[in-house]
């Protein structure tokens, strides 16, 4: 044990992830938090590749993968099968999406696994595009990114929409709800394993880097994510008993431009753009440290 | 025991039986009385399953293989639009060869939409690996979800089963059936042992990516899976006899005054039992009808078509699908074993029509009179 971690590896090296990606670091880190009683389940997507070229696996824990948009769901089948078998409180379920398959494809059978309770923690590694079929926009994809189904062109610059709230969407349905940070570790590695802890389905979403989808330096993706956490890009928080909790705060926040500019998705933004998400930053974080201030029972 | 009840319901009672631990369900006509059966008997505490009520069909058969995959028995049920948007999954239940049972209540697809029985259904799913059978009584649609358990279940099988059940026709159709004995059951379809399965003690890799050198490989091994589950069929099929009496042809196909037969249709489902009663009715006008019933559609029992067929001189395949474009697919699939026959395809019974004892005479008719003829009764 480091740190109340085991030192066994779950999601072993030699997996065929890119040089510098958040997601591997992410899935290393939420295994350990899991521990070895853990039923992993993947949705289609760059970790499901990278980590099972048959014959090889990188997965140390019992895995399945069936689809992109059905994780939730095949994962409600292996929580019913555990508990008619009586092993229900002796193993964990994971359940590893990425954004496309979280926010967009994946969001009805997520839905229906947190509105029936299945046990189960939910990990969304939010690389913010579809990057395993190569980087085409998502649901989470931020404001006026490039990605190659919104490039930054002449005419349209990048994608056209705000992200949707997906943390805000689990917590209706009554959810264990937090975000986390790679450049947080503890804080993330807490996180997991309270939501093992918890009744039915709990969603932990956490920012993901990705060199070749943003093109950032491939040394980069734990400053990024630092970067995030202290522009306000990406609040740390809880959401629990449908109140909202600040896990933490920046000591010395940054502007958001030093976020963008690690990236090249968003270096064609124009002053009034990066302003425009400056705004909308400022006024998510409003909303949410308004709503922990209140201590209100939100959800 | 013998009772009259719905086929549903015998369906239900089937699944019961056979001690399923999960049943994700969705509802959709005309599946819905099984799964509301089940429901009800679970919630009487007469079986000890969990009820997954899932928010689609897609995701009512991945969770039948994640339950699959975590080593219990499994069962689901389904039609037409449901069965469609678990197009995707089926492929993957079979491809990942979990012996999952589903039964379907047979109805047309959408557009216009339409909720009476075709076979269009199961039939745009008859190359998703899994093996498909399809019945025509109530008794036989209880008997062969009982089977199907023995025969996916079995190791040089170990593929999912669909049966396949006349939406209203026979789904919702009263029939006095022989319900075998728990204690019968539970002799004939031993405890589900799972081969591999989801285990933290012994932590395996379910649904890798296969690479081009690699794939074909799989697809061959379900290939051949298939091929071995004809004897294994046939098996379970005498097995099921010697336990209750009861037993249907080879268990693939059964044949109905075929011997002396010179012209025969060939069907599947429900409308066979109207067939038998035209070709009693004509044998005694001295026609020398018969009947190739194909209770399995997958894996297709060639052989033993071809050796039924040998002797006719024209054959009427009733099709209630339509493989728009190409003709009936029960009918392309036996004029490729049977070249050199005269096969007419006869197109019917799609959305609801019914198939009455005016459309097998005139299929017999067109066997006798025209030559590999495709024909519409409307
Ligand atoms: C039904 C279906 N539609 C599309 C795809 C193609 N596809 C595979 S992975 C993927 C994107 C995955 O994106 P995300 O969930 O964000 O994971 P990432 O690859 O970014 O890690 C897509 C579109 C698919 N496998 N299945
Ligand atoms: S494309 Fe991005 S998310 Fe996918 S493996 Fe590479 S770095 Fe990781
Ligand atoms: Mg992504």
């Amino acid at each position: 044990m480091i740190m109340g971690l085991p030192e066994e590896e779950y999601f072993a090296s030699g997996h065929r992830a890119c040089a510098g990606c958040g997601a591997a670091i992410i899935l290393r880190h939420a295994l350990k938090a899991a521990g070895p009683n853990t039923i992993v389940v993947s949705a289609t997507g760059c970790m499901e590749v990278v980590s099972s070229p048959y014959p090889e696996t990188a997965w140390k824990l019992p895995w399945l993968h069936v689809a992109f948009e059905n994780a939730a769901a095949a994962a409600s089948g292996i929580d019913a099968a555990l508990k008619k078998m009586g092993k229900r409180d002796s193993v964990n379920i994971l359940v590893i999406g990425g954004d496309g398959g979280t926010f967009d494809i994946g969001l009805q059978a997520l839905s229906g696994a947190a509105e029936r309770g299945n046990k189960l923690t939910y990990l969304c590694y939010d690389n913010e595009a579809y990057m395993n079929t190569g980087i085409q926009r998502s649901g989470a994809t931020p404001k006026y990114a490039s990605t190659t189904t919104t490039p930054y062109g002449l005419k349209i610059h990048g994608k056209t929409q705000f992200p949707k709230n997906m943390p805000f969407i689990m917590a209706s349905h009554g959810c264990y709800v937090a975000t986390a940070n790679i450049s947080e570790f503890m804080d993330f590695q807490a996180k997991m394993k309270k939501s093992f802890s918890k009744p039915g389905v709990s969603y932990i979403q956490i920012l993901s880097p990705c060199p070749p989808g943003w093109k950032s330096q491939t040394d980069q993706a734990v400053k990024i994510s630092q970067l995030a956490f202290s522009s306000r890009v990406t609040p740390l928080y809880e959401i629990e008993d449908g109140r909202i909790k600040i896990s933490k705060e920046p000591v010395k926040p940054v502007p958001v431009s030093e976020y963008l500019k690690t990236q090249q998705r968003f270096s064609q933004m124009s002053a009034e753009e990066r302003a425009e998400i400056q705004k909308f930053v400022d006024s998510e974080w409003g909303k949410i440290s308004g709503l922990a201030k209140s201590g209100l029972k939100i959800f | 025991m013998r009772k009259l009840i719905e086929t549903s319901d015998a369906v239900a009672q089937a699944a019961m039986l056979c001690r399923p631990l999960v049943i994700p369900m969705y509802p959709i006509t005309p599946q819905t009385h099984i799964v509301e059966k089940l429901a009800s008997l679970i919630s009487d505490g007469n079986l000890d399953a969990e009820m997954i009520h899932t928010e689609s069909e897609h995701s009512a058969m991945s969770a039948a293989i994640g339950a699959s995959a975590a080593g219990v028995r499994v069962f689901t049920a389904t039609a037409s639009q449901g069965l469609a948007l678990m197009h995707e999954v089926l492929f993957i239940a079979s491809g990942m060869r979990f012996p999952i049972v589903m039964a379907v209540a047979n109805r047309s697809l959408s557009a216009p939409i339409n909720i009476w029985n075709d076979q269009q259904d199961s039939i745009a799913e008859r190359d998703s690996g899994w093996i498909q059978f399809y019945v025509e009584t109530a008794q036989e649609a209880m008997d062969t979800t009982i089977m199907a358990y023995k025969i996916a279940e079995n190791k040089d099988v170990l593929l999912p089963v669909m049966i396949c059940i006349d939406g209203f026709t026979l789904s919702h159709v009263f029939e006095p059936v022989d319900i075998p004995e728990q204690k019968a059951i539970d002799r004939f379809l031993p405890k589900y042992e799972p081969g591999d399965k989801l285990d933290v003690k012994n932590p395996k890799s379910f649904g890798p990516i296969a690479f081009p050198d690699t794939f074909a490989g799989f697809r061959k091994m379900q290939d051949e899976a298939m091929g071995r589950s004809i004897d294994i069929i046939k098996n379970v099929n005498s097995e099921f006899k010697k336990a209750f009496s009861r037993s249907y042809g080879d268990g693939l196909v059964e044949n109905y005054m075929i011997e002396d037969a010179e012209y025969a249709i060939v069907a599947m489902g429900s409308a066979c039992g109207t067939a038998r009663a035209v070709i009693d009715e004509m044998r005694k006008k001295g026609k020398k009808y018969g009947m190739i019933r194909i209770k399995c559609m997958r894996p297709f029992p060639r052989e033993e078509i071809i050796s039924a067929a040998k002797p006719l001189k024209g054959i009427a395949v009733l099709d209630r699908n339509i493989g728009l474009g190409a003709g009936g697919a029960l009918f392309t699939e036996i004029k490729a074993i049977l070249p050199e026959k005269n096969v007419n395809d006869i197109i019917l019974g799609l959305g609801g029509k019914d198939i009455t004892i005016e459309d097998i005479k005139k299929s017999f008719e067109i066997a006798e009179k025209e030559n590999s003829s495709t024909q519409w009764l409307l």
